[in-house]
């Protein structure tokens, strides 16, 4: 096993060890996924809907640089600076520099995982720039110097009691400030009003790019996501490059499901779409006293990042995923392990395609075996994706690339070349089931050797019977006749 | 409309015939109670499953071609008492050699013509059993692969809901994964260990005498776990609840 495997071991030891997180996760993951299961049973035609939005995401994908093309024209048209940027490096180099050049000092951000991918605020701060999160979720995150363990949801992991906790010690709150929710949601929102007026900067990340106006759509649950977008004299979208659709029909497609999948809300409390910076008076469209607020500047950066190289492979399905977080909340894996013990910035099934396919399988295939392949990922996926398909693809290239224990590999080609044989199959079944049954009492093992211990560690096993049953049913015909 | 079967095949998979084989007969035993004669062809061994799931495509199509050729010396209906091992042949086959100019077609054939146990007695055969008049109390837990790649939801709840009628225990949870997963319940032996607790748990509250399931993989993972806690209930396959009833 590589390295990195080994990590990915001990950080699911340590996570199934955590009382507390299997306590959150099991509290929240679940209130989600129920609220998924009713949101969809209320829709009517519920998987004609997720058939709508997987053909909205499918068409998108097989179009993907015309498309990318057209919004990048569009969204210059309308007063937006369009950058690429191929790699994480880049999309640090260029929003670092436009911070600098402006001489911004705060920056304010709404929830965005395409900044954690990057790694952002680590390269702002390096460049003196502080950057508030905004999102309650992220703002706690941020706060704890942690990372976020859910798409959605970034502190799944932590209880209310855990966030009350950090409050009283990083923000000095007094028990009353940190009685119950609301009371704890109101501090953050007193402490962050501020930061919003006084940032010059706001920075977001892209729910999906409208190809045909150039438009941005950003959803968010607490109205960050506006005020982030619209206050500071510079707004910075960063936008995955395939996040993107043609048109308004297809935004609306993939929103019927977005939001229910996420959250079991029919849509999230914010949906701004943002076209073009501010408009000022006689600026097109803009009526004769011009827009009372948005953006002065609103740059848009297209993060590449590897995704380009997951395009035309057995793997392009996975670039439909419009992030939603419902594979997580359905996994019983993730809701076991939690986030964190993936180790990147994407966890669940949809991280276990994305992180190999996007980083590398040398250090990250061994995410997808971390799946009993149930498919309750692929049950609830708002554009169908089949993860557990995807899943076996990277098995199945991480396989021909030598990246499974030896003991597999070398177990694999000896049973396929037994099985393919059916005289030799019996002879070597009579053979194994004799010498197993040497391990056993009252018909059970209860402790196997090598690799196989990891069953016994926690279950018996069966003994293998004295007679197959092949070779019982012809005696038992043999005798009949 | 399709005339009803006389005969099938029985592919009984390498688990019930190494270590179920009581599986097997009951199945059998089941089958013939409703007129259909039954094939065991002798050749048989494993559907490739293992390979699959493991991302060793090539070795799980040479299993796929002797599978094939073992089960296409008739056109009887297969019947499988596995749902993954079914959902294996008919959802997974056609793909894994679709490129195979020789058994890409063969594989469509067998694929049409393969059936999970309990959905080849109610969805082809259309059997409703009779109500044992006493016997344990069962919970049925839904295997996923049958669950999810064959849409078996109903049949095997039919079933038995027919023989145990008021003795069934409703389970929390029961079409959650009991991680099994195949290989996968050895190299991420603690996750898989940590599913099976959750899923024990259910099935010690669900007041239930015997855990029921429409695959001995499952059955061997929950009956494992069972035994190795000194449980009092049992895991048996839904053949040989079938077959007999009353046995607890």
């Amino acid at each position: 096993m590589t390295e990195a495997a080994l990590a990915f071991h001990r950080r699911i030891d340590a996570a199934l060890a955590d009382a507390g997180l299997r306590r959150a996760l099991a509290l929240t993951a679940g209130r989600l996924a129920g609220g998924r299961a009713a949101a969809f049973d209320a829709l009517t035609d519920a998987d004609a809907c997720r058939d709508d939005a997987r053909r909205a995401r499918a068409g998108a994908i097989a179009r993907l640089d015309s498309l990318l093309d057209q919004f990048a024209r569009e969204a210059s048209a309308r007063g937006c600076t369009v950058h690429w940027a191929e790699t994480a490096a880049d999309a640090r180099r260029i929003i670092t520099g436009i911070a600098r050049e402006r001489n911004i000092r705060l920056a304010v951000k709404s929830k965005s995982m395409a900044t954690e991918e990057v790694e952002l605020n680590e390269a702002l701060e390096q460049a003196g720039v502080r950057v508030v999160e905004t999102d309650l979720g992220e703002f706690v995150v941020q706060l704890a110097a942690d990372r976020p363990s859910h798409i959605i949801a970034p502190i799944v992991h932590l209880s209310r009691q855990d966030v009350a906790t950090l409050f009283q010690e990083k923000l000095g709150a007094t028990a009353a400030d940190v009685a119950d929710i609301p009371s704890m949601t109101a501090l953050a929102r007193r402490l962050l009003r501020a930061e919003f007026l006084q940032a010059g900067m706001g920075i977001s990340g892209v729910n999906l790019a409208v190809a045909d106006t150039g438009s941005l759509c950003i959803v968010t649950n607490e109205g960050n996501g506006r005020l982030t977008s619209t206050l500071p004299r510079v707004h910075v979208a960063l936008l995955g490059l395939e996040r993107i659709v043609p048109g308004a029909a297809d935004l609306a497609a993939v929103l019927t499901v977005l939001a229910r999948s996420a959250t079991g809300q029919a849509s999230s409390v914010y949906t701004n779409v943002m076209t073009g910076p501010r408009r000022h008076h006689g600026g097109p469209g803009a009526g004769p006293a011009g827009e009372p607020d948005g953006p002065e500047e609103l740059h848009i950066v297209i993060l590449d990042n590897g995704r380009s190289r997951v395009l035309g492979t057995p793997l392009a399905e996975i670039l439909y995923c419009v992030r939603c977080g419902a594979c997580l909340n359905a996994c019983p894996v993730y809701r076991l392990i939690g986030g964190h013990a993936y180790g990147g910035v994407y966890p669940g099934p949809v991280g276990s395609v994305v992180m190999p396919g996007l980083h590398g399988l040398e250090d990250w295939s061994e995410l997808a075996h971390a799946s009993s392949l149930c498919g309750a990922c692929r049950d609830v996926c708002p554009v169908k994706i089949d993860l557990p398909h995807l899943l076996l693809e990277v098995r199945r290239e991480a396989a021909s690339r030598q990246l499974a224990p030896l003991w597999i590999r070398a177990a694999m080609p000896a049973y396929s070349a037994v099985a393919t044989r059916p005289r030799l199959y019996r002879w070597a079944g009579r053979a194994a089931a004799r010498l197993a049954r040497l391990l056993q009492q009252d018909g059970w093992i209860r402790r196997l050797p090598g690799p196989l211990g990891a069953w016994t560690a926690s279950r018996d096993f069966p003994a293998p019977a004295a007679r197959s049953f092949v070779e019982e049913h012809q005696a038992r015909k043999a005798a009949a006749r | 409309m399709t005339p009803r079967p006389t005969r099938v095949q029985l592919f009984v998979t390498c688990l019930v015939d190494r270590f179920f084989p009581a599986a097997g007969h009951a199945a059998v035993e089941v089958l013939e109670r409703y007129g259909v004669e039954v094939h065991v062809p002798s050749d048989q061994t494993c559907c490739g499953q293992p390979a699959f799931n493991g991302g060793f495509a090539a070795d799980a199509a040479a299993m796929a071609r002797t599978t094939i050729d073992v089960l296409s010396h008739s056109v009887d209906p297969v019947v499988v008492p596995s749902g993954s091992c079914a959902d294996m042949i008919v959802n997974h086959y056609p793909g894994l050699l679709a490129g195979d100019a020789a058994y890409g077609p063969k594989a469509k054939a067998l694929a049409a013509r393969t059936y999970e146990f309990s959905q080849f007695l109610v969805d082809v055969l259309g059997v409703d059993p009779a109500a044992a008049p006493s016997g344990p109390t069962l919970a049925y837990h839904a295997s996923c692969h049958g669950l999810r790649g064959l849409g078996l939801r109903e049949q095997p709840r039919r079933l038995l809901h027919a023989v145990a009628g008021e003795r069934s225990a409703d389970l929390p949870d029961a079409e959650t994964c009991c991680g099994f997963g195949g290989l996968f319940a050895v190299k991420m032996g603690p996750i898989s260990s940590a599913m099976l607790d959750s899923k024990l748990d259910a099935i010690e509250r669900s007041g239930a005498d015997v855990v029921v399931a429409t695959d001995v993989s499952c059955l061997m993972h929950i009956g494992g776990g069972l035994h190795r806690r000194g449980s009092r209930v049992r895991a048996r396959h839904i053949a040989e609840v079938l077959a007999d009833p009353g046995h607890d």
